[in-house]
């Protein structure tokens, strides 16, 4: 105990600063550069040498970075152990320890990932949760997930519904759900996104199964009134906040600043499930292959795009062929004729939505860049390892575009033969059956 | 297709976009054209509202020889007097669009006579592919332009997507003509909908991107970076079939190759 308060005791050297102080002495500078940074002044204050601040620029200007300057003096100043631990940022903790209420938001979860969407109803959320003591928001989501950063959206506690039960077309299974949680929490509001993407239809269901009216295309929601669109997006219509709220994108901001727990929520198994199970009005066949030249460029999921580094036309279309994938095209792909001015992306083409973009040959001039601003994940082909495409990419490939596509293709044939073989299989099967 | 199911179809008064002025509305009339495909003369088009509506000789238009309606108030809810039609005359499919033009826009219609009836419900219906042994086979409109198959079992009620077929266009003489069969209505007013208040809309606030930086060094660097990913993977000395099967199971993990 006693060594440690030794050690913390500020120990002055004054033949140091006798030295710090005369500039023509012949140790200046290495005494200087010795005690870099902290320099107490005779109080013990700790004190700054201006002359130090900054660097000299090529013009043999003096310059300052005052954004560095503070990262640096901010590590220094919290001393060596903490050093480590103060380079990542760490927000600040929102903790509900025993929430008194909940708020339930049933995520759209497009591709297993939190929407923007849902994201700013997480954070609308919150504002309405502010509005009473304890209230934790509760996220609700089936099916597979994929995303890994429940706690920076603003999520207080999780019920992930994995079964299989839940995925792809199964309103009944997840009304089931929700209707459990209902009885079991009796949540404060249900929010949904008001979103072709499921939310809409589960958050109708619900309301309808519950008989509670529900406000559609809310987009400004506080405790007591919430405005809504009506007569196709034309009057706003200010009403009583409703306990079910289908919402509509940007209503609120979302989380950025706070931490939160992320606590699994634990449901009880599903009665109404089982017994429902048998008697299903309603069966998924699956999805069925669309034709992916027909879906529209802005609309398409996955595109593959070539620019000015695709030297074999025709593998391209077979290679977007076998993969299933919508073409895309750069501006001088499209000028020099290569490619429909329809399919160009970009600032003068297509703004596109897609959640997989394949770049095959495409520098990644901004122009482009603008068009694919939306896209999730970016793959980029290309020889040049220093592209702006490259940099952007999740994943890149560094190689010639003939060679990878014609690997691609490969790739996709056999697995498209492959999967065939199974589902005809399977249909022997239950044949024989 | 066999013609001896019944079809219902439910109508109401849409709204121009731009003008305002009623017209046939846009997923209504994909309602009608679908039942027209599926039974031809033989679907009943349903429409609780006033009959003295210039607009639904728009839909008789489409070569409907009768239109029946429920005769009340348009301001009155019109659930109630659907169920009392839908449970008293034998009914199949029903056939309604997503969202109406007018009113409150919630769509809620299909869903609350779903629930009343206790029929399952297909939302945003693109095509009914066939009906057989008391279960038809549709196509759902997802996003994306993607479709998904489901099997729905005899009675239900579909909601029909933009995707749809378009509307036959609407002949004036045909639908002068058409025969109106008029039955009374409810009358039950919508007390809620009376306290709410309605206004224009107002246009919606641009979102604007707010850069939280501490120092006016990064702000800078926030508004005049360009906007790196950064952490992505590069693969640079593997062989091209590793670099293919990287990015294929990238595409599979994404699910975009089913
Ligand atoms: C007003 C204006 C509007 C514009 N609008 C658009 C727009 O909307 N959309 C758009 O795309 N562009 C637009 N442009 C053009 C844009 O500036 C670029 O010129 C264009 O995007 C470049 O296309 P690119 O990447 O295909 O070609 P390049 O820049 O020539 O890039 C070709 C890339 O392919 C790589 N490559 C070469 N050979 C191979 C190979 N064998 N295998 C793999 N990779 C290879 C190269 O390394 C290079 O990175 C616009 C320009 C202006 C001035």
């Amino acid at each position: 105990m006693s060594d440690f308060s030794l050690e913390e005791m500020l120990r002055r050297d004054p033949r140091n600063e006798w030295i710090a102080r005369n500039r023509l002495h012949p140790l200046h500078d290495t005494v200087l550069s010795a005690e870099q940074g902290e320099r107490r002044g005779p109080s013990g204050l700790l004190r700054k040498d201006p002359h130090l601040v900054g660097f000299i620029g090529p013009n043999g200007i003096k310059r300052i970075d005052r954004a560095d300057v503070f990262s640096s003096v901010g590590a220094e100043l919290a001393g060596k152990k903490r050093s480590t631990e103060a380079k990542a940022v760490s927000l600040p903790w929102h903790i509900v320890e025993n929430p008194a209420g909940y708020i339930m938001v049933v995520a759209d979860m497009v591709g297993g990932r939190l929407t923007r969407h849902d994201k700013d109803i997480l954070g609308l959320a919150h504002q309405l949760a502010t509005e009473k003591a304890a209230v934790a928001v509760v996220l609700v989501c089936f099916g597979e997930s994929k995303e890994t950063q429940f706690d920076l959206a603003g999520v207080d506690r999780l019920i992930h519904l994995a079964g299989q039960e839940f995925n792809g077309f199964a309103p009944e299974a997840r009304l089931a759900a929700l209707e459990q949680i209902e009885t079991q929490f009796y949540p404060d509001y249900w929010l949904f996104p008001d979103s072709v993407n499921g939310g809409a239809d589960l958050a109708s269901r619900l309301a309808a199964r519950l008989g509670e009216r529900p406000a559609t295309q809310a987009w400004q929601v506080n405790g007591t009134q919430t405005l809504c669109r009506g007569a196709s997006s034309s009057v706003d219509i200010r009403r009583a906040t409703p306990r079910i709220l289908m919402l509509l994108e940007e209503c609120a901001d979302a989380i950025d600043s706070t931490r939160h727990q992320a606590l699994p929520l634990q449901i009880k198994p599903l009665a109404a499930l089982k017994k429902s199970n048998g008697s299903s009005k309603m069966l998924d066949r699956g999805m069925i292959d669309v034709d992916a030249s027909a879906v529209p460029l802005a609309e398409a999921e996955f595109i593959l795009s070539a620019g000015n580094g695709i030297h074999n036309w025709n593998q391209f279309h077979a290679a977007a062929a076998a993969l299933g994938a919508t073409e895309g095209a750069s501006r001088v792909a499209v000028d020099d004729g290569f490619m429909p001015r329809e399919r160009q992306v970009g600032a003068s083409g297509t703004w596109v939505t897609a959640r997989v973009y394949l770049a095959v040959g495409i520098s990644g001039a901004i122009q482009h860049m603008q068009g694919i601003g939306q896209c999730d994940k970016v793959v980029a082909i290309n020889t040049d390892a220093g592209c702006d495409m490259v940099k952007r990419a999740d994943l890149a490939v560094i190689a010639d575009s003939d060679a990878v596509l014609a690997e691609l293709t490969k790739l996709a044939n056999a697995f498209m033969a492959s999967k065939q073989q199974t589902s005809s299989k399977q249909g022997e099967k239950s044949d024989a059956a | 297709m066999p013609p001896n199911i019944n079809v219902v179809s439910l109508v109401s008064i849409g709204r121009h976009p731009q003008s305002g002025r009623a017209r046939r509305a846009e997923q209504d009339g994909r309602a009608v054209e679908l039942g027209l495909t599926m039974v031809g003369e033989a679907l009943t088009v349903l429409h609780a509202g006033n009959p003295q509506n210039p607009v639904l000789r728009q839909y008789a238009g489409m070569g409907l020889p009768s239109l029946t309606v429920l005769d009340q108030a348009s301001s009155c809810d019109a659930v109630s007097v659907l169920l009392r039609y839908l449970r008293k005359n034998p009914t199949d499919i029903v056939l309604t669009g997503v969202r109406a033009e007018r009113g409150e826009s919630s769509g809620m219609l299909p869903y609350l006579l779903a629930e009343q009836l206790g029929w399952p419900l297909v939302p945003k219906v693109a095509e009914i592919v066939s009906v057989q042994d008391g279960k038809a086979d549709v196509l759902l409109a997802l996003p994306r332009g993607q479709r998904r198959s489901v099997q729905v079992s005899l009675p239900f009620i579909a909601t029909i997507d933009n995707a749809a077929p378009e509307a036959r266009q609407s002949a004036f003489g045909p639908g002068s003509r058409a025969l109106f069969s008029i039955q009374k209505g409810d009358n039950l007013a919508d007390d809620a909908f009376m306290e709410w208040k309605i206004s224009p809309a107002k246009p919606r606030p641009k979102r604007l991107k707010v850069v939280k930086a501490k120092t006016a060094a990064d702000r800078m660097k926030a508004a005049t970076a360009k906007p790196v990913g950064g952490g992505g993977k590069i693969m640079k000395q593997e062989s091209p079939e590793e670099k293919a099967q990287a990015i294929f199971d990238l595409l599979l993990e994404e699910k975009v190759i089913r």
